[in-house]
């Protein structure tokens, strides 16, 4: 497989779940492109679709228009015992096969080319290995499921899929249940694997610092049911971040690329300059006052910061009145008392 | 990378270590088993000496043509029937354990011997006198394969209606209670089938309802042996496809498994193994579901290529000498052979229930 063609694509697909009387529409008409070495992170806030996508893609459920294509087989046609050589799955739901270690775990990624016993061959046994390496897996080996924790348990997950050998992976919300420092070991390790491997890989996720950070392309699925695609920073910088998150009570920051849970910039200006470092989280804390710093000169209160030998120091200028604190805790007391009389009277 | 070869070489003995055991404990079941076979052989109402017995067994023949007859035409059927017994029915419920992902699952819980009770009800009540378990014993093979047939359809029956609605239900002890629900509609339909037959039809019936392994003749062991074979063969082969969907069935459908042939295959060897043991035994209760978790926990393992022999030996031992016990050695009585199974069993899955918080790391 060169990368002239991508491993997965789609055409004029549409999703959604069909019964006897009606069928209900999530999303239509997408025209994706999965190709191999990338990391695809398919976003999009809850409801809008994400699991009824990876479903469709997976094949665990019917599109219900358009075509899937996948290494240029048409999904439909393709038999389960083929799909599972082409493609592997990493889902949310916690897996309860308590009793099996996690060795166990992962020598079942070879079901697809064993036999109809499941013995294993030399070949079979280095994919095993070559896949517990890639998914640093190995003190976990002789574990069973039930003593592992939910990132471990992933992990073996993940083991298992790499051994499944496929050129394409899906993972549905592989960090759902994961702590922070897990959510970004796995994507670290998607990331490398991408790259190392040549596999195209595709998560769905909430984690969207993350997948800023790691992903090569974004599927952004809109609340309308349009998805959006594109590099990270692209997606950033032409507004679809934001319009894909749109709820009140929070903005998307697009110098930062963070979610601020503080919707109201605030209507005292305050000017800001100084080492930016520590620029950056004075200006936090002044938007959590509901202030509104800039870096302008011509505000009535201004803020520099400093270092003197080695200790911040805050120099808060209200009109002819100057004062020094050495905590942001300080400053911002005093901020407030002087901007608060102000508005006041 | 140094450090992780170290780690390497530190664990492997340790998993080389416990296949070594299992493959210990599969040894002393075996023997176990094999004790208890010439053990059941040797006891009964009428004590035979241990080498008469083995005279019998492997010279066949004896100075004492009435042990002779005891032995080769009474006992032997039976033990071996006990075997099957205890390979088919625990097997039976391993798979069915495994399908449902459910602990509870088995073959009596779900109601399925009841459905093969409605299968030999059907032949028993309707076919009216001339097809009472005499008639059919005196049909010889070709009876055998009716009543084989009805109790393994009547089997299916239920299954697949359990399936379905396993299909809705996630809660473990849901689906058992409406199994048990599922169970007592069809006893009640033979109830009202018992209601309308003649007495000595019924006779018939109820006899066969307490369980027993001493009904199955010779031509019958024939049939049985054969069926239950094959429904054994037919999980064995499914092993693959029953680890697979150890992970739940989106997983083992990502993996190659196509879920609607294989719930067929087990669903086939469910019932036939189900069906053809309740047929000539009558309902045997308890094996199906506490003679997995015994094994499992013994060895170890939820690898179904080990669990499936594993089942079959403890089965045997477990049948074996549940048989020896329901002929209260020294005495001249017998009990029913359900009662036994019941005593033992039943403690089981109330030990199951009880501590379910483990067995939420078995089955979801």
């Amino acid at each position: 497989m060169s990368g002239t063609f991508p491993l997965l694509e789609t055409r004029n697909l549409t999703i959604g779940y069909a019964s006897k009387k009606s069928a209900r529409m999530i999303a239509e008409n997408l025209n994706l492109q999965l190709w191999p070495g990338q990391l695809v992170c398919l976003l999009g806030s809850n409801g809008t679709g994400k699991s009824t996508l990876m479903r469709t893609l997976a094949g665990l459920q019917p599109a219900l228009k358009g075509e899937v294509i996948i290494d240029h087989h048409l999904l439909s046609t393709l038999k389960a015992a083929d799909l599972a050589q082409k493609l592997s799955l990493v889902l949310t739901e916690r897996v309860e096969a308590g009793n099996l270690t996690a060795k166990e775990v992962i020598e079942l990624g070879r079901t697809p080319y064993t036999g109809w016993l499941g013995k294993l061959s030399e070949s079979d046994h280095e994919k095993i290995h070559r896949a517990i390496q890639s998914a640093d897996v190995v003190p976990l080996l002789t574990q069973r499921m039930h003593q592992l924790s939910d990132g471990e348990r992933q992990k073996i997950m993940l083991a298992r899929a790499l051994a499944q050998d496929t050129e394409l992976i899906l993972l549905d919300e592989p960090t759902a249940h994961l702590d922070l420092p897990n959510r970004v070991e796995m994507m670290r390790l998607l990331h490398t694997l991408a790259r190392k491997t040549n596999k195209a890989i595709l998560l769905s996720t909430h984690e969207l610092d993350l997948a800023l950070q790691a992903a090569d392309n974004l599927w952004l699925m809109q609340p309308d049911g349009k998805l959006v695609t594109g590099v990270p920073e692209d997606l950033v910088l032409n507004g679809a971040f934001e319009s894909a998150f749109a709820k009140t009570g929070f903005f998307f920051d697009n110098a930062t690329g963070t979610f601020t849970i503080h919707h109201d910039p605030g209507s005292v200006n305050i000017g800001l300059s100084g080492d930016p470092k520590m620029v950056f989280w004075t200006n936090r804390a002044l938007q959590r006052e509901g202030f509104r710093s800039n870096h302008q000169e011509d505000f009535e209160y201004q803020i520099i910061v400093s270092t003197d030998n080695g200790t911040p120091v805050w120099k808060f200028l209200n009109g002819e009145f100057a004062s020094k604190f050495t905590t942001i805790e300080m400053l911002i007391d005093s901020v407030k008392s002087v901007a608060n009389k102000y508005s006041t009277t | 990378m140094m450090a992780l070869s170290e780690k390497r070489t530190l664990e492997l003995p340790t998993l080389s270590g416990a296949e070594k055991n299992r493959s210990v404990l599969m040894i002393f079941l075996a023997v176990l088993a094999l004790i208890f076979f010439v053990l059941d052989i040797m006891l009964g109402s009428v004590e035979i000496p241990f080498r008469e017995v083995f005279k019998i067994i492997f010279l066949q023949k004896s100075d004492n043509q009435a042990w002779l007859f005891i032995i080769q035409k009474i006992r032997i059927p039976k033990a071996l029937t006990a075997v099957l017994v205890g390979c088919g029915l625990s097997v039976s419920g391993l798979q069915m354990q495994t399908l449902f992902r459910n602990p509870l699952a088995g073959p009596s819980e779900l109601g399925i011997t009841a459905g093969a009770g409605l299968g030999v009800a059907a032949v028993m009540l309707a076919g009216g006198s001339s097809a009472s378990i005499y008639a059919i014993s005196q049909l010889g093979i070709s009876g055998s394969w009716l009543i084989i047939a009805m109790a393994s359809l009547g089997s299916a029956l239920v299954l697949s209606l359990i399936l379905l609605i396993a299909g809705r239900i996630r809660d473990n002890v849901i689906l058992l209670i409406v199994g048990v629900m599922i169970g007592t509609i069809t006893l009640s339909i033979i109830s009202i089938w018992q209601y309308f037959s003649q007495p000595e039809q019924l006779q018939e019936y109820i006899m066969w309802t307490f369980g027993s392994l001493g009904g199955v003749t010779q031509y019958h062991l024939y049939a049985l042996s054969g069926v239950v074979s094959f429904g054994l063969l037919l999980a064995y082969i499914s092993s693959k496809s029953l680890n697979a969907l150890l992970l739940g069935e989106n997983y083992a459908r990502s993996m190659g498994l196509s879920i609607g042939r294989t719930r067929l295959i087990i669903m086939a060897s469910t019932s036939l193994l189900t069906g053809s043991i309740t047929a000539f035994c009558g309902p045997i209760g308890f094996i199906g579901i506490a003679i997995p978790h015994i094994t499992r926990s013994l060895l170890g393992t939820a690898n179904h290529r080990i669990l499936i022999p594993g089942t079959c030996l403890m089965g045997t031992v477990l049948m074996l000498l549940c048989d020896i016990i329901a002929q209260l050695p020294g005495t001249q009585t017998v009990i029913p052979i359900n009662v036994v199974t019941s005593l033992l069993g039943a403690p089981v899955v109330i030990w199951i229930i009880i501590s379910r918080n483990n067995l939420r790391s078995s089955f979801s």
